[in-house]
């Protein structure tokens, strides 16, 4: 809350240095997110593929690991969601969903356990080998839109079933009405309890845990180490995987090149503001929601780049405050946490 | 708090009833890029001195965005036009056009889909790019000294396809031996903005002896011009008149008048001429597209390529030559 509050202080400086009222913008700002159900419903469609990368990359941290591929792996997994979905347009829709968010997983997983084996086998660096497929990923999809399936002077995949669709909440519920905001929502929540569950209340999240805190004294407890990387790497690629399902299956129906905005990029300052919690991913992606829909609702009054520089100094502080807060509670009680 | 108070600052374009108000949504690469996205503010520029309207703009993200920026418009009261620049825009905004049937929409590179009808309330503006972009191709094969040409294109993708290949045909045309370099800044909207990676592109392209570079890549070709100048080479330009980007060094640029065609949506609206439901093309017959020919660069195309490549053009507008579009 502090940081949100400092943020919120120091944009209104750089606000009023163009020339604008900083009340205003920031009045726009929130009653054009917050202020009625489309907007909420615009933060909550934001904020869906966030959670996802957030987990992605909180899981490879909770196993010691930096997957900086999130991006890449949601690029895969949401072309492989897509594919499914306009490839078999014949099945019908319980199995036909099913089949597409399993495609998304695994497509995601796959791609991540590239250098999931990569470290495992070979202790080559994640970080390198992550980014660099992330390039890889994006001129795969590109060259699978643009060659293998191409729609004409589109940059799009052809549209998937309708039986694949993930239905919108205005279409379900009345709510929201306007806004892209759907079913892929709660698949985001669900896998936030799977990660919930699957880290504290297993022994593999045990180890898992023990991995990312002393990789010594897993090696030494006779874990086995790199089944362990391999294993999270794959998990942390498929939360990211599923990412796509939003823009696929729960708003256009079709892959759209660009369509992540770099939700893989963003979801590693999830991670980091919600220091690795599948309840803070949640609050802080929708956080991250509202300023990225917000920074839309206020270009009219305020330039595209200030907009960005508003929100890198926004992740700035909040990741430096975080940092600081957990520190001083370190040493009040001097006792570590597992979050830390 | 002193800077709430201090910093009152004036809204553009203030709530003065009555006055038509026109709402445009920007392509990826936004405000600033000197070609496709600045020719369309022009037009706004120009119908706000000329016919006293007011706008107000947004740039979008690729994605999701552009949906909601053309919505955050049609929601307003205030604001009855609406523009979308750039073909991505062309799902959204006839699914807008259906849904707020009492504004009008525009959307300039519209993608026309022969088989479906446009909404009565949507004009949808084409332009012919490869008619032009043949003729600077004509040009660069005619003027080239090594035989070696380049193009730089933004997002690798069919609208820029479209640049690529029908610039190679002109150049074959002129020149039928030359060798043409093909370069791609990447595959996302981002490569519109990347005048790095145009400038890295555009060196590779020239160290390999290419005199000569097209480019189709928004804010990216600022990075090719930068490369032409280091290395004493020549670049063409696109969508707007890029001469005073680089002066001797742009021979031409492949314009298109994004700018007219704004302006000419909302002189109708204005004079309450405005008829939805059409495709207004822009070619080289109606001049909507052509090459820059003016004072500033006239003394770098010689009188007689001046000569072939209007003949070419007298070809292109009586049908006698297909240019290849992909």
């Amino acid at each position: 809350m502090i940081s949100v509050i400092t943020s919120l202080l120091i944009g209104a400086i750089f606000i009023a240095a163009i020339g604008q009222n900083p009340l205003e913008v920031y009045l726009q700002l929130f009653s054009q997110t917050l202020g009625n159900t489309y907007g909420i419903g615009q933060v909550l469609f934001k904020a869906t593929p966030l959670i996802l990368t957030g987990l992605s990359v909180a899981i490879a941290f909770k196993a010691g690991l930096f997957n900086i591929g999130a991006e890449g792996q949601l690029n895969i997994g949401a072309f492989a969601s897509a594919w499914v979905g306009f490839t078999f347009v014949t099945m019908p829709w319980y199995i036909l969903i099913p089949l597409s968010i399993l495609a998304g997983f695994i497509g995601g997983a796959l791609w991540a356990s590239i250098a999931g084996v990569l470290k495992a086998k070979f202790g080559s660096h994640e970080v390198i080998n992550t980014i660099m497929l992330n390039f890889i990923a994006l001129a795969l999809v590109s060259y699978l839109v643009n060659n293998i399936y191409p729609v004409p002077a589109t940059i799009h995949t052809p549209e998937i079933s309708p039986n694949a669709w993930l239905q919108r909440f205005d279409v379900l519920t009345g709510i929201f009405k306007g806004s892209p905001f759907n079913l892929s929502f709660l698949i985001a929540l669900a896998a936030c309890l799977l990660m919930y569950y699957l880290l504290w209340k297993t022994p593999l999240g045990y180890q898992i845990n023990t991995l990312g805190l002393n990789k010594g004294a897993a090696e030494y407890s006779k874990m086995n180490v790199k089944k362990l990387i391999m294993l999270s790497m794959a998990l942390a690629g498929g939360f990211a995987g599923l990412g796509g399902l939003n823009f696929v299956n729960g708003y256009k129906h079709y892959l759209e090149l660009g369509f992540s905005e770099n939700a893989g990029y963003i979801g590693i300052a999830v991670a980091l503001i919600a220091r690795n919690n599948p309840w803070g991913i949640i609050i802080a992606a929708i956080f991250f929601g509202i300023l990225e829909y917000g920074g839309l609702t206020i270009n009219t009054l305020v330039p595209k780049e200030i907009i960005t520089i508003l929100q890198a100094i926004v992740i700035l502080i909040m990741i430096s405050i975080n940092h600081f807060i957990a520190q001083s509670r370190y040493k009040k009680f001097n006792a570590g946490t597992a979050n830390g | 708090m002193v800077f709430f108070v201090s910093s009152c600052g004036k809204k553009e374009g203030s709530t003065v009833t009555g006055k038509l108000k026109v709402g445009l949504v920007f392509d990826v690469g936004g405000r600033g890029d000197k070609s496709f996205n600045d020719a369309a503010y022009r037009g706004l520029e120009k119908a706000r001195q000329e016919l006293g309207i007011e706008f107000e703009y947004i740039e979008p993200g690729p994605g999701a965005d552009r949906e909601a920026a053309l919505r955050q418009f049609a929601n307003r009261s205030d604001i009855s036009v609406i523009f979308g620049i750039g073909f991505i825009f062309t799902d959204e905004i006839t699914k807008m056009a259906v849904e707020y049937p009492d504004k009008k929409f525009a959307c300039v590179d519209y993608t026309v889909d022969t088989s479906k009808t446009l909404p009565p309330n949507l004009v949808a503006i084409e332009f012919k790019e490869e008619e032009g972009s043949f003729l600077v191709g004509a040009i660069a094969g005619y003027l080239t000294k090594s035989n070696k040409v380049g193009f730089v294109g933004g997002m690798e993708s069919p609208l820029i396809k479209k640049f690529q290949v029908s610039y190679e045909a002109g150049v074959k045309h002129a020149n039928p031996n030359c060798q043409i370099l093909i370069g791609y800044a990447g595959v996302t909207g981002d490569a519109f903005k990347n005048p790095g990676k145009g400038k890295e592109l555009a060196m590779g392209q020239y160290s390999d002896g290419v005199d000569i570079i097209y480019h189709a890549s928004g804010v990216t070709g600022l990075g090719v011009f930068e490369a032409a100048r280091e290395m004493k080479k020549f670049a063409i330009g696109v969508d707007s008149d890029q001469n005073d980007e680089a002066p001797g060094i742009v021979i031409t640029s492949m314009i298109k008048v994004v700018d007219v065609s704004v302006y000419d949506i909302i002189k109708e609206v204005k004079d309450g001429t405005f008829k939805g439901g059409r495709v207004e093309t822009f070619g080289l017959k109606s001049k909507g597209v052509d090459y820059v020919y003016s004072d500033k660069n006239k003394n770098m195309i010689p009188d007689e390529v001046r000569t072939k490549v209007e003949a070419i053009r007298k070809e292109i507008i009586e049908g006698k030559i297909t240019i290849p579009v992909k």
